[in-house]
């Protein structure tokens, strides 16, 4: 209660200095409009449906391009950990185009699929990919193998040792190797809405884009919050609970 | 331990089984090193009675579990053999249950769901005789209060105890044992020598069991075979005629163990340790 009540504080606190920075006219109100400008942007928006359909479309986008990386990214990890074959081919591809910043994928995508979902969900699908498969290949490598000996007396075998030895002791890997390839798929399919305009959908990067066409900084900035709280909502709902119980089992926690 | 392990709802899992016999025939095993090939195994034959507990001794590196993980079939040899009641040894099976001396407990599994994991892989059994068994077993180590506990909760004791009740759990024939208790301290051990000995003779298992204790190996073998180490070869062979349970710290028990330290610092190098 406590903390929550000093982390209450200290976002209050900021939006008081936010307030404070805009009464006394320190930039133009055009750079750097009022909190209640900014939420009566997102009042209305909200009010007439621009906003929800946007983060739908955005969410959908990221969702399908998340698990196609995933659902893609698991297997190869495993591969690359099993055969050197893979390790020397697709392991190494993949450390390299890890290095790549998703946003790089843009102008390939653009030049191959043209304005289409299909460029946007190739920009966020390469942003996750990699990174899963480089976390599972060192999940996979770190696991002890006093484990897959221990099974192996007991009469597991083959897919048996995957399934219930190898993969679960990788897990706290794989997790965090997914919490990372979330947030990769996640700037990627900003930057992929920000320079892609198609016209099968407005998500929150093209709401982005049209603020700054149009110089609407409430709408900018309000897009902007939404992206963070987004971002924070995953974290908390979806990927803190699964490593709290990781901590939790695996005795790594530190509260 | 300290409760009376029985239960009504005995399945017929639980019923003992006969415990197997090994024969161990000329095996041999060499390893590449960076100072050459080491032979860890030098034509080693052993016999190993139904149901008796063997103690195998020397010092680090003697090969002494590189031949335990021969007869887990977790290592192939070189050459030579090894029989499990006449059939030949191939690949490591539940009939021969290995405890290490890490416990290797399965980290995201609870202390049941560990010891219900080779039971998993039995075939034959219901989901409910499963659980009994594993029940069954936690209780004869004295943890069912903590069936449902992490494992990084429990104490290096208390891990071992779960690794000795995930080995029986599976009712194996044969129990392989490499240095179990050298990670834990004195008090838990005596108490385990105490627990062990009276597990196997309710159970009735073929215990091999590999130290570099000799006390240890005096204390719960009824026959202690000392390994001399580059190359490993089965030195001299100690038969322990004490009456069980045998307490760690009695006088004949120390008569035994010194001559068995006898044999061993005979062949030793100044440099190789064999601990008390």
């Amino acid at each position: 209660m406590k903390r929550f009540v000093l982390a209450a504080g200290f976002f209050v606190i900021l939006l008081f200095l936010w307030e404070l920075a805009f009464r006394l006219k320190i930039w133009s109100p055009v750079l750097l409009p009022a909190p209640e400008q900014v939420a009566s942007y997102l009042k209305s928006s909200a009010a007439d449906g621009t906003l929800v359909s946007a983060t739908l479309i955005t969410m959908r986008r990221l969702l399908i391009g998340y698990f196609v990386g995933l659902i893609g990214g698991l297997p190869l990890g495993l591969l690359t950990a099993r055969w050197n074959l893979f390790r020397d081919t697709i392991g190494t591809m993949a450390l390299g185009l890890q290095t790549l910043p998703s946003v790089c994928w843009v102008p390939l995508a653009l030049l191959w699929f043209g304005q289409t979902e299909t460029a946007m969900l190739f920009v966020v699908v390469m942003g996750t990919l990699w990174s899963v498969i480089i976390a599972t290949e060192t999940g996979v490598r770190n696991v002890p193998p006093i484990y897959r000996r221990a099974a192996l007396t007991m009469g597991s075998k083959r897919l048996h040792i995957w399934l219930k030895v190898i993969l679960p002791a990788a897990l706290p890997f794989i997790v965090s190797g997914m919490k990372q390839g979330w947030a990769f798929a996640w700037r990627s399919l900003m930057a992929a809405e920000i320079f892609v305009t198609i016209l099968t959908g407005f998500g929150l990067g093209q709401l982005l884009h049209y603020g700054r066409e149009l110089s609407a900084m409430d709408q900018v900035i309000a897009i902007m919050l939404v992206i963070v709280v987004i971002g924070l909502l995953a974290d908390k709902i979806v990927f803190s609970p699964i490593e709290k119980f990781l901590h939790r089992r695996w005795g790594t926690s530190q509260a | 331990m300290r409760r009376r392990a029985g239960r009504s709802s005995a399945t017929r899992e639980l019923e003992v089984i006969a415990p197997s016999k090994l024969m161990i025939d000329n095996v041999s095993k060499s390893f590449q090193s960076a100072s050459g090939t080491v032979l860890a195994l030098d034509r080693v034959s052993l016999n190993v009675a139904e149901g008796e507990f063997v103690c195998l001794v020397g010092a680090s590196g003697c090969g002494k579990s590189t031949l335990l993980n021969i007869i887990a079939g977790l290592e192939k040899p070189d050459s030579g053999t090894v029989f499990a009641d006449g059939k030949p040894v191939t690949q490591p099976g539940r009939e021969r249950l290995v405890m290490f001396q890490e416990p290797a407990l399965f980290p995201w599994l609870d202390v049941l769901g560990n010891v219900l994991f080779g039971l998993k892989l039995k075939p034959n059994l219901t989901n409910k005789d499963r659980r009994d068994i594993a029940k069954y077993y936690l209780e004869l180590v004295g943890l069912s209060r903590f069936e449902h506990a992490n494992i990084h909760e429990l104490s290096g004791g208390m891990k071992q105890r779960v690794a000795l009740a995930r080995a029986l759990a599976p009712n194996p024939r044969v129990l392989l044992m490499d240095e179990p208790f050298a990670a834990l301290d004195a008090l838990t051990r005596e108490q385990l020598y105490g627990d062990i000995q009276q597990i196997w003779e309710s159970r009735r298992k073929t215990i091999v069991f590999v130290t570099h204790n000799v006390r240890e190996a005096a204390c719960l073998g009824d026959r202690v075979l000392v390994f001399s180490p580059h190359p490993g070869r089965i030195q001299e062979e100690f038969l322990v005629k004490l009456p069980r349970p045998r307490d760690i710290n009695s006088v004949d028990l120390a008569a035994h163990a010194t001559r068995i330290r006898k044999s061993l610092k005979s062949f030793s190098q100044p440099e190789a340790t064999v601990a008390e």
